[in-house]
């Protein structure tokens, strides 16, 4: 059999995954997993604070984001591998870290997964409501957008993300024309702010309303920092990293800022704090048909955007921790032919299908924040070690940010206030992931660190870090 | 009978179908690839021959 099996394999002594990828992938990686927030979800916390505490969320998650970004594209230009901020985690704090890291960045993204797929059988159902057609089953919908996905991510990156591309592009800039079409420079502009933001409409309940909205201002961003998966599969990591996540930041604060202003003003804050999709409803307020098709398109490219993100950040956190037997070594394996993390993209679509079809979608996406939310409270630890260890005169990097340590001890102010603006939403959630994360932490101290090969774990042609 | 019922069985029909395909790549995968060759892949080693990390 061994023989047979030596036979049947190409000639190539090792696979590996597929270098084809430039920065205009990286982009529709990171903007693709996140631009599905400007769609939906974003609103949430105008329902909490009202429409000027979403702005002034929009603004601080905006900060707490470009730290992220910054932060990761220092990092990451110099650990290009899969894994992102998990092969990180492992050079510079530890295994402990990396392991939760790895975790973290799995459920936020397998999450943030099932919660697109909710999404789009939630759509199907509202398009066949308008057309007429009542009572439709979601489940073929939600079950098919998995797999169909899954399908893709299997068969090769290259065409994952380039189908990632022009989805994201067209959702884009679709937001881009309805702030055009509904023409705020015009006299006969249909935006009313000045009447909709009046009075006890400004903040509705106080600055208390404006923390509880920061845990919505995520969703303007949430998902940026998956550029880094790519890491192993880009042409010029160095280069394209760096390149890819700062276009992809600046494209999401032009969005989500044009997104606040147009749906503010056409929709008063007590309708659009609970609306499902307010960008589409804000196209069929513009009085234009031909807006209001393409945010409905734009609302289902979003989504699907962010799902194939999601199964391609997600399977490469599962591979790499595969391959460094964080997890099974079975799950490093790579496509002889796709050259894809195949075994880990197949073992996370059932883990999609359960959540999709049996959780809600309000706790899917709460688990999908607070696991990123634990990721981003791991990197200003994680940049201040780096930059400790390894100071910038010791190791060439493709992007040095500025001000350090500044950006990190921002990004931990912020973190820390939107933890207590989580804890006053979903408290309970909260208390139990972290005890989650507590159980798991304590299974691999005990029993699976025993299957990690510590000396082979650090790949990166690094000099000995400072004080060592 | 209308047209959204026939969408919901050509979803069905479909999601089986990206389902069948990805299980019988995965079986003919590792049915005729050694286990040595399939998880021969190794973090960094592009890393290690082209970058050196000198200033």
């Amino acid at each position: 059999m061994a023989k047979a099996s030596q036979a049947a394999a190409p000639a190539v002594e090792k696979i590996s995954l597929l270098r084809v990828l430039g920065p205009a992938h990286v982009w529709a990686l990171g903007v693709g997993i996140v631009l599905v927030g400007e769609y939906m979800g974003w609103n949430f916390g105008v329902g909490k604070g009202g429409a000027y505490a979403a702005l002034i969320a929009c603004w601080f998650a905006g900060l707490l984001y470009t730290c992220v970004a910054m932060i990761d594209s220092e990092v990451t230009s110099t650990v290009a591998a899969a894994g992102g901020q998990f092969t990180q985690a492992k050079h510079i704090v530890g295994p402990l870290m990396a392991f939760n890291v790895g975790l973290y960045l799995v459920f936020a993204y397998t999450m943030l997964e099932a919660g697109n797929a909710i999404t789009i059988g939630f759509l199907v159902d509202t398009v066949a409501n308008m057309a007429g057609h009542s009572g439709i089953d979601q489940r073929p919908f939600i079950i098919l957008s998995i797999m169909f996905l899954a399908w893709l991510n299997y068969r090769g990156v290259l065409a994952t993300l380039n189908f990632n591309l022009v989805i994201t592009a067209i959702a884009f800039i679709a937001v881009i024309l309805l702030f055009f079409g509904v023409a705020p420079w015009s006299a006969d502009s249909p935006l009313k702010h000045a009447d909709l933001m009046a009075g006890d409409a400004a903040l509705p309940y106080g600055w208390i309303g404006v923390v509880a909205a920061m845990h919505f201002g995520l969703w303007y961003y949430l998902g940026i920092e998956g550029t880094t998966q790519a890491a192993e599969e880009v042409r010029s990591p160095a280069r394209a990293l760096p390149f890819g996540t700062m276009a992809g930041i600046i494209t999401l604060l032009i969005a989500a800022t044009l997104t606040w202003y147009v749906c503010a003003g056409l929709m008063p804050w007590e309708y659009l704090g609970q609306a499902g999709v307010p960008l589409f409803d804000a196209g069929r307020l513009s009085g234009s048909t031909t807006l209001m098709v393409l945010l409905g398109i734009g609302t289902l490219f979003s989504t699907l955007a962010s799902a194939n993100g999601c199964i391609n950040d997600a399977s490469r956190a599962w591979f790499g921790m595969g391959r460094d037997h964080y997890l099974p070594a079975w799950f490093g394996a790579v496509h002889p032919k796709f050259r894809t993390p195949y075994r880990s993209i197949i073992f996370l679509v059932p883990v999609a299908l359960v959540f999709a079809l049996g959780a809600p979608l309000d706790q899917v996406i709460t688990f999908s924040i607070l696991s990123g939310l634990l990721e981003y409270t791991f990197m200003p630890i994680n940049v201040i070690l780096f930059r400790k260890k390894w100071p910038l005169d010791t190791i060439k990097r493709g992007y040095v940010h500025p001000f350090h340590p500044l950006p990190a001890l921002v990004l931990l102010a912020l973190c820390a206030v939107t933890y207590f603006a989580v804890f006053l939403g979903y408290g309970t959630q909260l208390i139990a992931m972290v005890g989650f994360y507590i159980v798991v932490s304590l299974w691999f101290h005990f029993w699976r660190y025993r299957f990690v090969k510590r000396g082979d774990q650090f790949t990166m042609p690094w000099p000995r870090p400072r004080g060592y | 009978m209308d047209i959204w019922n026939y969408l919901e069985y050509a979803a069905w029909i479909l999601s089986v179908v990206f389902g069948l395909y990805i299980l019988i790549d995965w079986f003919k995968v590792d049915s005729t690839y050694s286990e040595e060759l399939l998880t021969s892949s190794r973090e960094g080693e592009l890393e290690a021959m082209t970058e050196k990390h000198k200033l």
